[in-house]
């Protein structure tokens, strides 16, 4: 029977929500890791029941929880008692050490600042592999692990970019939050930075190339500078893997030549900040974001919580209010906090700062409060389970 | 044997009670337990204490026979309670927020 299981991380542990196809009634389980803030949990897409998860204390550093079971269990890899050959105990499955000398980076207020590591933002498993996953980092790199995240290694091309030094933190820290990767060319791999902007590589990730032309930031200056902007996030419908979609700091962006050339679609939305955006399963040129004031006010216009979905790629919005809250809401909804199923009635999911994880089993048009009451969201996947 | 008291969160993740036992002999050191400790219970690695510069981090805490001993160096010994298992060694998460 199929159905959908949606991992939610917040900032006091992970949930899972459980629902068959109809997506009416939910079974919620957890919190997983209670206390920890879990900032990314996504699944395998080569296998549903390996899940990874990462889980970051401000006291207790990071560690990586994998599950093989669908997340009924889970287990820290390499944390079993291990000898390598040479005698050293294992348990290297939270070792993210730099590649080299580290470098410095710029910090708030212009002077360089050696890189950190922090926590792992985002983790993207490979498409083919269940064993194989990518970690996006603070301070901002990219790791993968190709033994189920026993060990990872850094894919340091990036950030030793020549632009690395210029490279600058936003609000939340200078956290690598996006990556996605090409499905039908497994050499090229996108990533986003906060607040250094978007890369593409096209060798595995030897190389990379700041994706940058056609993004204007009203606080950059420089029309072409290289790095600099502030990407929230971006989206890539598997069908089409040319065209992306980018919520800015300010602005929707897309861009048809896998990201050489960007293009403001944000039209008629009644804001152009916000931090999450997607894309329908099975509609590429269907996208959705969520509207927030401004940097400074994050929370939704007039205190109404409202998805707006675009059906023409861009630049013509609806509103979607159904059963959302439309007086009085002053949530935020974070950059890897929506995400949809790939059912044949679309199933979209978002979370929210106040706890709350709605759901859609019809696109969009009707949504309902899954759970009300979690600590706040910091992530939401789904996996669509057959 | 040398006793140590985790905060709840590292019991937690190693799967453990109230208080883990330790083999250890020689010069007791909060290096020595650190690194038993890690040995023992490999997925602590990297909790207590930096991976790579095996520095503590910086809201985890050691307390021996009542006194903080976490600014002491790494490699001081503990007193005779600790070394003979009468007084636990603490590590203990500090208290951070509002």
């Amino acid at each position: 029977m199929s159905g959908v299981r949606i991992l939610v991380g917040t900032r006091k542990g992970a949930f899972t929500l459980t629902s068959d196809a109809k997506r009416k009634d939910w079974k919620v389980d957890g919190p997983h890791f209670a206390g920890w803030e879990i900032y990314h949990a996504k699944g395998s897409p080569a296998d549903p029941n390996r899940i990874y998860a990462s889980q970051t204390s401000a006291w207790f550093g990071q560690i990586i929880q994998r599950s093989s079971d669908g997340g009924k269990t889970w287990e820290t890899p390499g944390g079993a008692i291990e000898t390598t050959p040479e005698g050293m105990p294992k348990g290297e499955s939270n070792k993210f050490v730099y590649d080299g000398v580290p470098g410095t980076h710029m910090w708030y207020d212009g002077t360089q600042h050696p890189w950190e590591f922090k926590r792992v933002w985002h983790l993207e498993p490979s498409l083919g592999d269940p064993d194989h996953v990518y970690a996006g980092v603070e301070d901002a790199a990219l790791f993968e692990s190709k033994d189920g995240g026993t060990s990872w290694r850094e894919l340091s091309g990036l950030r030793k970019h020549d632009t690395g030094p210029k490279w600058q933190p936003g609000a939340g820290g200078m956290c690598l939050h996006s990556i996605i990767l090409d499905p039908k060319n497994p050499k090229r791999i996108f990533i986003a930075i906060s607040a250094a902007g978007a890369f593409r590589t096209d060798d595995g990730g030897e190389t990379w190339r700041p994706i940058k032309r056609g993004l204007h930031s009203q606080y950059i200056p420089d029309p072409n500078a290289e790095v600099g902007h502030c990407v929230h996030h971006i989206a890539m419908h598997p069908a089409r893997p040319n065209t992306l979609f980018m919520q800015k700091h300010w602005d929707i962006m897309r861009s048809d030549d896998a990201g050489d050339s960007w293009r403001e679609v944000s039209g008629n939305l009644p804001s152009d900040f916000g931090f999450p955006i997607d894309i329908h399963a099975h509609e590429p040129e269907t996208i959705y974001v969520v509207p927030i004031k401004s940097d400074s006010e994050h929370f939704p216009p007039d205190g109404k919580l409202r998805v707006y979905r675009s059906r023409t790629g861009g630049n013509e919005w609806e509103e979607l209010t159904k059963r959302l809250p439309q007086r009085d809401c002053y949530v935020n909804v974070l950059r890897d906090a929506m995400t949809v199923d790939s059912l044949q009635s679309c199933g979209v999911y978002f979370g929210t700062t106040g706890g709350q994880v709605y759901g859609s089993n019809d696109a969009g048009d009707t949504w309902n409060a899954i759970v009300r009451d979690l600590p706040a969201v910091l992530s939401v996947e789904a996996q669509t389970l057959s | 044997m040398i006793r140590v008291v985790l905060p709840h969160h590292l019991r937690t993740l190693a799967r453990v009670g109230d208080e883990v036992r330790l083999k250890l002999e020689g010069k007791i050191t909060p290096r020595t337990i650190l690194d038993a400790l890690e040995s023992e219970y490999p997925m602590l690695r990297g909790t207590i204490r930096d991976h790579t510069a095996q520095q503590r981090r910086p809201l985890v805490r050691f307390f021996a026979c009542g006194e903080d001993v976490s600014h002491e160096s790494p490699d001081t010994a503990l007193p005779d309670a600790i070394a003979k298992g009468v007084e636990p060694f603490f590590i203990m998460g500090a208290i951070a927020g509002g």
